[in-house]
């Protein structure tokens, strides 16, 4: 398997008034291509920094993201944009992430401003009303307005926008945590259909450690913006070698153990 | 049978349509010292359901049935006498402490409140028993966090201050709305670990909701799940988790994370 | 579909109402809004026209009409001057942050603190007095509120996921205040404008009554009042025109905003 993204050393500090507040602290982290790599972490933890910096929307203070052989704080700005088209994101909020005044179709293609020769027109409308095939919504629907949708279906339609330029990369920010639980677990079978499909690479970040081992195929553990422990998903699920890991699991909620009254007895 | 819910049926008017019912007949009871879980998902109607328990429907929705607390029915009493029942007789947990507390005042002050209010203490005396819901809660070095204001808080903190006012009044029954679902899991698990002790301790009734069915098995008796307003099931916790009646219940137990799937079939 | 707020019925009846006599005035008044006539002077209305007559005999009502096209003429172009030029400043500083913003929102502070009357007299001062220097006048001391409101707007639209979205789409700055900031925010605007519209109508007729407004014979509400003062207890019928059709107009937009602000209030939407 081929390397697709290299996270090296990266460092983040945020100047706070006099102060420096370290985001995230010397992270290095890889993903091969087509693999699935889950950061977990609660609040506070740097996971997110770690999103927006690896998507290019943030600089580090230090360190280095290669997606490809490509150093994207290295590209000028042209060579940028012609690297955005490799790797997409999909948010946590499906109601604050399509602008509520632009129709379906249009919030999809969003993406094709970054490729010169995109195809327009007839073209384009067949191209959009594909994907939402893909993602599980009728080629219809481009017509409509994101308000018409369920939280489930506005983020099936961020995945179609995700995917449009038909990335390598995928960052998941949360992307199921805003949904209920029924429908988080038919977005986490659409990210591995299309996984499976085009052969797409995750970033998969989540609070929930609880998800991972359904998903991802390897784990980073992060606590403070330091990581603490990555390993494959079922190492680190079934036997965690950090304290904090061990934590997150024990917290997570059971149910072998029912009810207030049973953890009286024990 | 301290809250007795009879046929409860609530619906929403809309202008120049008819009204929309979101609460299909639902009927349910806790006992004192016990606790129920309603769980389900956005839409299910529970938020309506424990609104209307301690009386706070909004004023285009109409309510039939009987919620009958202690014998006396919410649906019908004048408003003067459900603020009395509230929080003297019902506390309510929110989801969100933050706009649950007034950003402008000290945290011992806002526990201190309602006890100089309603039951007439001191304000010295408030204070001391602020500060011992403070402690009674695991706030850490409770001497100084009493005048801290709410944002000089973590979320966890200030879910256990709203849980220290919701409990200052020692109220018999206790409503926590999606209580942990804004905070971190360790922090979540402390925090019903928390709830756990000090009801079981002072014998409150807990109606507990949440979508969350990790969380409903923590610390619930007793479970109703809901879907779309009405009842799918409802029945001992135990039960309904390892012998679910529903094929509703089946879903939300199959859209659990495989892990927390398979700790169930490990039980005893 | 909810019941429209009454206000906006209300309001944009009154404003539609203004709009159609000012144009009207153009083509068609009861009588010369000029043409004077001594004899029939301080006439109560009457036959000698519908509103009565001046202290030169000229018909009240036609004055009326006439100043409609002047006061709305000169508070429309006030607030687009003022909308334009605040509207600019706010959604720039809401996209570039960070010193940009800081210095742009301090100016505006600076401007914010002097009243409209008084830079109105330090620019009649300047470009000597009439329609122009009001409406400039008017206009600058408008852009902080613009530029204050749109920024507010702005920047919270900026937060959203959407914005992210289109910048991972390689929108620039221009290209995401254009697709994704205005559209969001033009309600806020719309409403802004239509208050600050009323406001200007006011402070018009202020000007106008301090001798700062468009100069004699063009018929001005402000003017109005104030050659009249002298008359008040011979013919109160001068005064109480001019100054009912100034509250009358800004009662107009205000209800008109109010019910702008009504309809696109989130909270209202939410229960459509």
């Amino acid at each position: 398997m081929s390397t697709l993204l290299d996270i090296r050393n990266l460092t983040r500090d945020f100047r706070l008034g006099s102060s420096t507040v370290t985001a995230l602290d010397n992270v290095s982290l890889t993903l091969n291509a087509g693999e699935i790599l889950g950061i977990v972490g609660e609040s506070g933890s740097g996971k997110s920094t770690l999103a927006r910096i690896v998507m290019a929307l943030d600089l580090p203070t230090s360190g280095t993201v290669v997606l490809d052989q490509q150093d994207l704080f290295d590209l000028n700005p042209r060579a940028l944009r012609k690297a955005r088209r490799d790797f997409q994101m999909v948010f946590q909020d499906p109601y604050g992430s399509l602008n509520p005044r632009h129709r379906v179709g249009r919030i999809i293609a969003e993406p094709l401003h970054l490729i010169a020769d995109a195809p327009k027109g007839s073209q384009r409308r067949a191209m959009v009303g594909a994907l939402l095939a893909d993602v599980g919504l009728d080629p219809e629907d481009q017509d409509r307005f994101p308000h018409e949708f369920s939280g489930g279906q506005r983020q099936r339609i961020a995945i179609a926008r995700a995917l449009i330029t038909k990335p390598r990369l995928l960052v998941a920010d949360e992307a199921t945590s805003a949904l209920d639980l029924t429908v988080q677990r038919q977005i986490l079978d659409l990210i591995l259909d299309l996984r499976r499909k085009h052969g797409i690479a995750v970033l998969f970040i989540t609070h929930n450690i609880g998800v991972v081992q359904d998903i991802c195929d390897t784990v980073a553990v992060m606590q403070n913006g330091k990581l603490v422990e990555v390993g494959t998903a079922k190492a680190v699920l079934d036997a965690p070698s950090q304290i904090y890991t061990q934590r997150l699991l024990a917290a997570e909620p059971r149910l072998d153990v029912i009810g207030r009254k049973a953890r009286h007895r024990s | 049978m301290m809250l007795d819910v009879k046929d409860l049926r609530v619906a929403f008017r809309r202008e120049n349509q008819p009204a929309t019912e979101v609460v299909h007949g639902l009927s349910f009871s806790v006992k004192r010292g016990e606790t129920l879980g309603i769980v389900g998902e956005s839409g299910s109607g529970k938020s309506v359901v424990s609104l209307a328990t301690i009386g706070l429907l909004p004023g285009t929705a109409q309510a039939t049935g009987q919620i009958l607390f202690n014998g006396q029915d919410i649906l019908t009493l004048p408003e003067p006498d459900l603020c009395t029942l509230r929080g003297d007789k019902i506390g309510m947990i929110f989801q969100e402490p933050m706009t649950a507390l007034n950003p402008a005042m000290r945290v011992g002050a806002q526990i201190a409140e309602g006890l100089i209010l309603k039951k007439g203490f001191s304000k010295k005396a408030a204070r001391a028993e602020a500060l011992r819901l403070l402690n009674m809660v695991q706030i850490p070095r409770a001497a100084e966090r009493i005048d801290s204001f709410p944002h000089e808080m973590s979320g966890g903190q200030r879910q256990r201050v709203g849980i220290a006012i919701a409990l200052a009044l020692q109220p018999d029954l206790l409503i926590a709305d999606e209580p942990t679902t804004a905070l971190d899991v360790t922090v979540q698990a402390e925090i019903l670990n928390i709830l756990d002790d000090l009801i079981t301790e002072l014998g409150i009734s807990l109606v507990l909701i949440s979508h969350d069915l990790g969380v409903i098995a923590r610390i619930t008796d007793r479970t109703l799940v809901m879907y779309r307003g009405a009842e799918m099931e409802q029945g001992p916790t135990e039960d309904i988790l390892r012998r679910p009646g529903h094929a509703y219940t089946r879903k939300l137990l199959a859209a659990m994370p495989s892990r927390v799937r398979a700790s169930l079939e490990v039980g005893p | 579909m909810n019941r429209l707020p009454k206000s906006l019925f209300i309001g944009g009846f009154i404003t539609a109402a203004m709009v159609c006599t000012a144009i009207l005035s153009r083509f068609w008044t009861p009588a010369d809004p000029t043409g004077m006539n001594i004899l029939q002077r301080l006439k109560p209305p009457g036959p000698a026209g519908l509103l009565g007559t001046d202290q030169i005999g000229r018909d009240v009502l036609s004055i009326i009409m006439s100043g409609a096209w002047t006061s709305l003429g000169i508070a429309v172009v006030a607030t687009v001057i003022g909308g334009a030029i605040g509207i600019g400043i706010g959604v720039m500083a809401a996209a570039k942050g960070g010193s940009v913003e800081r210095l742009v929102m301090a100016l505006n502070g600076v401007l914010f603190a002097f009243p409209p009357i008084l830079s109105a007299i330090l620019l009649g001062a300047l470009l000597g007095p009439g329609g122009l220097t009001s409406m400039v006048a008017i206009g600058v001391f408008m852009i902080p509120v613009f530029a204050r409101v749109s920024r507010a707007a702005a920047i919270q639209i900026w937060a959203r996921d959407y914005v992210k979205a289109a910048r991972m789409a390689g929108k620039n700055d221009v290209l995401i205040t254009l697709e994704h900031i205005f559209p969001n925010i033009s309600a806020q605007i719309i409403v802004q404008l239509a208050i600050q519209t009323g406001l200007a109508i006011l402070s018009e007729a202020g000007l106008s009554f301090l001798g700062m407004g468009v100069s004699p014979p063009t018929p001005s509400w402000g003017r109005m009042l104030a050659e009249s003062q002298t008359y008040l207890a011979s013919a109160p019928h001068l005064v109480l025109a001019p100054g009912l059709a100034i509250a009358i107009a800004v009662l107009g937009l205000n209800l008109l905003g109010d019910g702008l602000r009504d309809l696109t209030d989130p909270r209202r939407r939410q229960n459509t």
